[in-house]
């Protein structure tokens, strides 16, 4: 019997597809580097130019740079959009266009093994992108507090958090105009999520609806590791990212199901 | 339902909305044999496909591969299966040998046991000298071999080829049919599906012949043309003055006539000897053509239609 087939994600079979994606991605290796070298630029360029226009702001109970302060949002962001666009991108493409999972689910794979390996590959890619940003991170000297490598798992959350819900909303995309509309909703997230200035600075009535979002949840989490701030408000960080990522995976995996084995 | 089957089904059912695409079918396929679903686009020959390959569910009826359920197996048998789906899903980016050695891995084959399999498919597929080559690269013939090579990988007992030679050229179809052929020989299970009648008297040792959702006859492809035609088929086409006027004359020397919107066709016994009769009735015909009986006229016999519009 099985009444709810989307919360079988028990195949070990789903590491298949992480194994493809890699196999994929070595043939586009540029995409890598340049992945390496996106949070590198904007470290430095922070750090040299807005360093000196804003000087210190308050984070907490303690005086920050503001590159201290805006590292962490810079990583939550990028950890999203790698998230985001990979799942949205490729998947897309996968799903609808070479029809990739069609030929997958001619062997022992199912709709949850795809799902569930798209989940691990964007865990291992954003795990790649986290560790060269912290790696900058330290050695520029933006950490505020040895906690910084929590940033790591932080991120890797983040990412799992995204990925599955881009895995879902890709499902709903027709053609490739529909990806404006994801641009639509993506810009607003990254613009009033509390990445670039702290969240007391925005009025009253946006403060509530910035604290729904996920990246600010995300942007937050991190900039607490990354300042040594942690307290109740990281685990409400946690699982409002844990129960985002498990909610996009089973509702990407029941529209895969729909799409794919009609 | 016989348990030593191959693969049976009864009462199959898939219902989309409103739309009945297969409309309650029974068939059972024993092993070694090569089997054909032969009808137009959209007569359910896909959805017929999809749920015999274990990936989508049946509306209704039941359906056992090896003897075991797909809803419950799907991926044991699936295991076992060998697909080649009727529009060509190759990873385009990677060489023909990375092709196969990725999929392989799917069915957690060792990496030493997919490339040696692969080496064998690659010479099978005649794509031996591609190996390297990019997969996009490769022509509409070469990627459809490398399809078959590909669902050879985990040396299935029942090959299922949806409509594998659709868009290829003579040349490319004849080569594709021999290497199908020696699978046949080497006593792999087949299962086609096809709107091409030529195609199914090559390859199928039976068929069932499908017609929106249903199955409206079954028999091996000489025998459905000797129950439902004639042994001989003359064609007749007319000039610019129609062939209304004709076809109450000549009716009479026929079997049966079809009347298509462009030609005339008279099932006989002997084309050549009515031929003679309907010239000497004073009909001019523009073009005549005696052929034999193809399973074309049995389709056409049965539904009423033509299965390549």
């Amino acid at each position: 019997m099985r009444i709810f087939p989307e919360l079988h994600f028990g195949s070990r079979r789903s590491l298949r597809i992480l194994e493809r994606n890699v196999v994929i991605y070595r043939t586009q290796w540029l995409m890598l580097v340049s992945g390496f070298f996106e949070p590198l630029f904007y470290l430095l360029s922070l750090g040299i130019g807005l360093n000196h226009l804003v000087g210190s702001l308050s984070a907490g109970d303690r005086l920050v740079t503001y590159a201290m302060f805006v590292a962490p949002g810079m990583l939550a962001t990028s950890a999203m959009n790698g998230a985001v666009i990979d799942a949205l991108f490729n998947t897309f493409f996968k799903l609808k266009v070479a029809h990739t999972y069609d030929a997958v689910l001619a062997t022992p794979l199912d709709v949850n093994d795809i799902a569930l390996g798209e989940v691990w590959w964007a865990l291992v890619r954003g795990s790649i992108y986290a560790t060269s940003f912290l790696t900058c991170m330290i050695i520029l000297g933006d950490a505020g507090s040895p906690w910084v490598l929590l940033c790591l798992p932080g991120a890797i959350l983040t990412s799992f958090a995204f990925a599955s819900v881009g895995l879902a909303a890709c499902t709903w995309l027709r053609s490739w105009q529909d990806f404006d509309t994801v641009a639509l909703i993506q810009l607003p997230i990254f613009l009033f999520s509390a990445t670039f200035f702290p969240i007391t600075l925005y009025p009253g009535w946006l403060q509530g609806l910035v604290r729904c979002s996920p990246l600010y949840q995300s942007a937050a989490l991190l900039r607490g590791f990354s300042l040594g701030q942690i307290g109740p408000s990281s685990a409400v960080h946690i699982i409002y990212l844990v129960v985002m990522g498990l909610i996009g995976l089973v509702v990407a995996s029941h529209r895969f199901r729909r799409i794919l084995t009609p | 339902m016989t348990s030593d089957s191959l693969l049976s089904a009864r009462g199959l059912v898939k219902q989309f909305g409103n739309f009945r695409a297969v409309d309650g079918i029974d068939v059972s396929i024993e092993r070694g044999e090569s089997f054909g679903f032969l009808g137009p686009n959209g007569a359910g020959k896909t959805s017929t496909m999809r749920m015999i390959s274990a990936v989508s569910q049946p509306t209704a009826g039941e359906i056992r591969i090896f003897g075991l359920n797909p809803v419950s197996h799907g991926p044991e048998i699936r295991a076992r299966l060998g697909v080649v789906p009727q529009e060509d899903t190759l990873e385009l980016e990677l060489s023909v040998m990375n092709n196969l050695l990725m999929f392989g891995r799917y069915f957690d084959i060792p990496r030493k046991v997919i490339r040696q399999r692969a080496t064998e498919l690659l010479e099978f597929a005649q794509l031996s000298d591609r190996a390297d080559d990019k997969c996009d690269n490769l022509s509409g013939g070469m990627k459809r071999r490398l399809t078959i090579a590909r669902s050879l990988l985990n040396q299935p007992e029942l090959l299922i080829l949806d409509e594998p030679t659709t868009g290829l050229d003579p040349q490319a179809r004849h080569l594709l049919w021999d290497r199908l052929y020696r699978l046949k020989r080497d006593g792999v299970t087949l299962i086609i599906t096809t709107h091409y009648m030529d195609e199914a008297e090559q390859l199928c040792d039976r068929l069932v012949v499908m017609d929106q959702g249903r199955i409206v006859a079954e028999g091996a492809p000489r025998a459905l043309i000797e129950q439902y035609s004639t042994r001989e088929v003359l064609e007749l086409r007319f000039g610019a003055e129609g062939q209304e006027p004709y076809v109450d004359r000549i009716s009479e020397y026929a079997e049966r006539v079809e009347v298509l919107p462009d030609r005339l066709l008279l099932y006989v016994h002997d084309g050549d000897e009515v031929l003679r009769a309907v010239h000497a009735t004073g009909a001019t015909p523009e073009s005549a053509l005696v052929r034999r009986s193809s399973l074309e006229d049995v389709f056409l016999r049965l539904t009423g239609r033509t299965l390549v519009d």
